[in-house]
């Protein structure tokens, strides 16, 4: 079993080999209803069935992963997240989770919109495009920007919506939402100051 | 694993047409040991024409069960971990009563005589057995195909008597395709002069329909794939065209031989009755949708279908699956990749294994946990 208690400060432990299922395992309640968009295997709600005892659903389009998912005792559903909660009633789950999918998805802002929907909270993790690396990256070399963030070559990327720390809580404000937590973080420490220069990932608990 | 089919016997049944069936026997075959407080049994469901024998070695033919595959120490059901039973259906020619059975009124064949029976016809009587056994609730019910709508109609039927619901391959309600195919199977029984108007004699019967029946049956089982791999256009024992209308090419031979093989274990009585049952299936019958077919269920749910099924398919299951989902219900549902057709749920069982495996492992946590 992994140790599921996270110091507060400006070290992050990972959970699973990454930091922002640490951070998430902390922001979900324990006992709550999850649905976990882009789950891949599972492994964070297998994760947190075990630990927090959470009624853990997910979707994901990859045949192989929602078998392996279901496998480990996941009710996952194989799907499309950009067509997908069109199903669910509203406020179905305490919980919705996304994450570093938003930048995959075809239709960012009707994924949020029904995230919230469906979800008390969403819970948001993604890559910063605005990292110095990658503002650094893009004005040196002149082409896309690769980073070990964004490792892909512009043509064979799945990331097509890309985004910053900022660029989110522009959104989340035009849209009339609220930001309950925001942690910022780069390799495993947060970030204190100058959030959309220095963060790699953000982690944003949000709600309607 | 040497097994043995058993008998139950109840003094009545009543039908969704209205008549009462009296008395009732059931065969039945079980696999594993209940345990002490009841809680391990699986409910496994027969496709249209198999029956109670659904794994082990039958002591008198020696034949492997139907799921032979998926039931077994170690297996997908595991009888290690789980009390595994599987009953003929109401119905059908395999020990339970049907239009081969003998009416007590006449003291000859029920043939025609029979009533009209329905899935839900069906998964009543299984109920009967399961209360006989003194089983509150299932671990779970599961089967492929006609077992696939058993399976549903169990958790909207008996919500409090089933923890889990396993429908793979399978449809909520028979598609005018699925009704189209059926229709053909029955002309061909009943255009045979042998049917006699159902009246026929146990060894004689309306074999060529019958046949036919199953051959066009065969058809709607495999895949385009699964039959250009294992066929082709390969002739049979011969190098050249005969010029006749002998055999020429090997689908043809597997056909007649999988049609006369059937003649020798089915009855076309039942063939007619049971693709009745399974037209007539709709879930959502007499509901206002499907989604409110599903408002009393407490089950979770693990649907699984095939790529390559195109008798029942995707589409079929992914409806229930949104059905489930716009009631909140906890639903699992994966579409695994094979090229044999609606046959997978029977044949190509390796990936079906790891899901359903852990499915099951994850709903008997739950229910320890006292949570379902």
């Amino acid at each position: 079993m992994i140790e599921t208690e996270l110091k507060r400060g400006p070290f992050v432990r990972e959970l699973l080999g990454r930091s922002d299922y640490a951070i998430i395992s902390e922001l979900v309640a324990p006992g709550s209803r999850v649905l976990d968009l882009g789950c891949g295997d599972g492994a964070l709600l297998a994760w947190l069935r075990e630990n927090k005892d959470v009624d853990a659903r997910g979707i994901e389009i990859d045949g192989a992963k929602v078998r392996r998912a279901i496998a480990s005792g996941v009710s996952a559903y194989q799907g499309d997240i950009d067509k997908g909660l069109a199903d669910y009633p509203g406020k179905a789950f305490d919980y919705v989770i996304l994450s570093q999918t938003l930048q995959e998805t075809h239709h960012p802002l009707k994924v949020l919109r029904e995230m919230l929907r469906v979800g008390h909270h969403a819970v948001v993790a993604f890559p910063n495009f605005g990292h110095w690396q990658v503002r650094l990256a893009h004005l040196w070399t002149g082409r896309a920007p690769r980073t070990h963030l964004f490792p892909h070559r512009w043509y064979d990327s799945p990331n097509i919506h890309f985004l910053t720390v900022k660029d989110f809580e522009e959104l989340v404000a035009q849209e009339g939402w609220k930001v309950e937590t925001r942690i910022c973080l780069a390799s495993s420490h947060t970030i204190a100051a100058f959030h959309n220069f220095f963060s790699e990932m953000a982690v944003f608990l949000v709600k309607p | 694993m040497i097994v043995e089919t058993l008998e139950a016997h109840f003094d009545s049944l009543a039908l969704d047409c209205g008549e009462v069936i009296a008395p009732v026997r059931v065969a039945y075959e079980t696999y594993g040991e209940l345990n002490a407080a009841k809680s391990n049994a699986i409910l496994i469901l027969h496709a249209f024409t198999g029956d109670a024998h659904a794994a082990g070695i039958c002591p008198e033919t020696g034949k492997p069960g139907w799921w032979e595959s998926m039931i077994g120490p170690g297996k997908a059901f595991d009888t290690n971990e789980y009390f595994v039973i599987c009953s003929n259906v109401l119905g059908g020619c395999s020990g339970t009563t049907g239009p081969s059975s003998i009416n007590p009124e006449t003291g000859k064949l029920y043939a025609m005589e029979f009533p009209l029976i329905t899935i839900k016809d069906m998964v009543r009587l299984q109920k009967m057995l399961i209360d006989s056994m003194g089983i509150e609730k299932l671990l779970a019910v599961s089967g492929g195909s006609m077992g696939a709508m058993q399976a549903l109609e169990w958790a909207v039927d008996y919500p409090e008597a089933v923890a889990a619901s396993i429908p793979i391959a399978g449809t909520w309600r028979h598609s005018a395709q699925q009704i189209a195919f059926n229709e053909v199977g029955r002309q061909s029984i009943m255009a045979d002069p042998e049917w006699n108007g159902g009246y026929y004699d146990e060894e004689k019967g309306p074999g060529r329909g019958l046949a036919v029946a199953r051959m066009i049956g065969h058809i709607t089982y495999m895949s385009d794939e699964s039959m250009r791999e294992k066929f082709g256009r390969r002739l049979r024992e011969k190098e050249k065209f005969g010029f006749d209308f002998e055999i020429d090419f090997e689908v043809e031979s597997y056909l007649r031989y999988r049609g006369k093989q059937f003649i020798g274990r089915f009855d076309a009585n039942s063939y007619l009755y049971i693709t009745k049952a399974l037209d007539y299936f709709d879930i959502s019958n007499g509901k206002a949708s499907l989604a409110a077919a599903f408002e009393h269920t407490t089950a979770r749910f693990l649907l699984i279908s095939f790529t390559s099924d195109w008798l029942y398919p995707s589409y079929q299951s992914q409806e229930i699956v949104s059905a489930l989902r716009s009631r909140n219900r906890d639903v699992a549902y994966v579409e695994l990749a094979s090229n044999y057709g609606h046959d997978a749920f029977l044949v190509d069982v390796g990936e079906q294994t790891e899901v359903v495996k852990g499915f099951l492992a994850s709903t008997l946590k739950a229910i320890s946990k006292g949570k379902s």
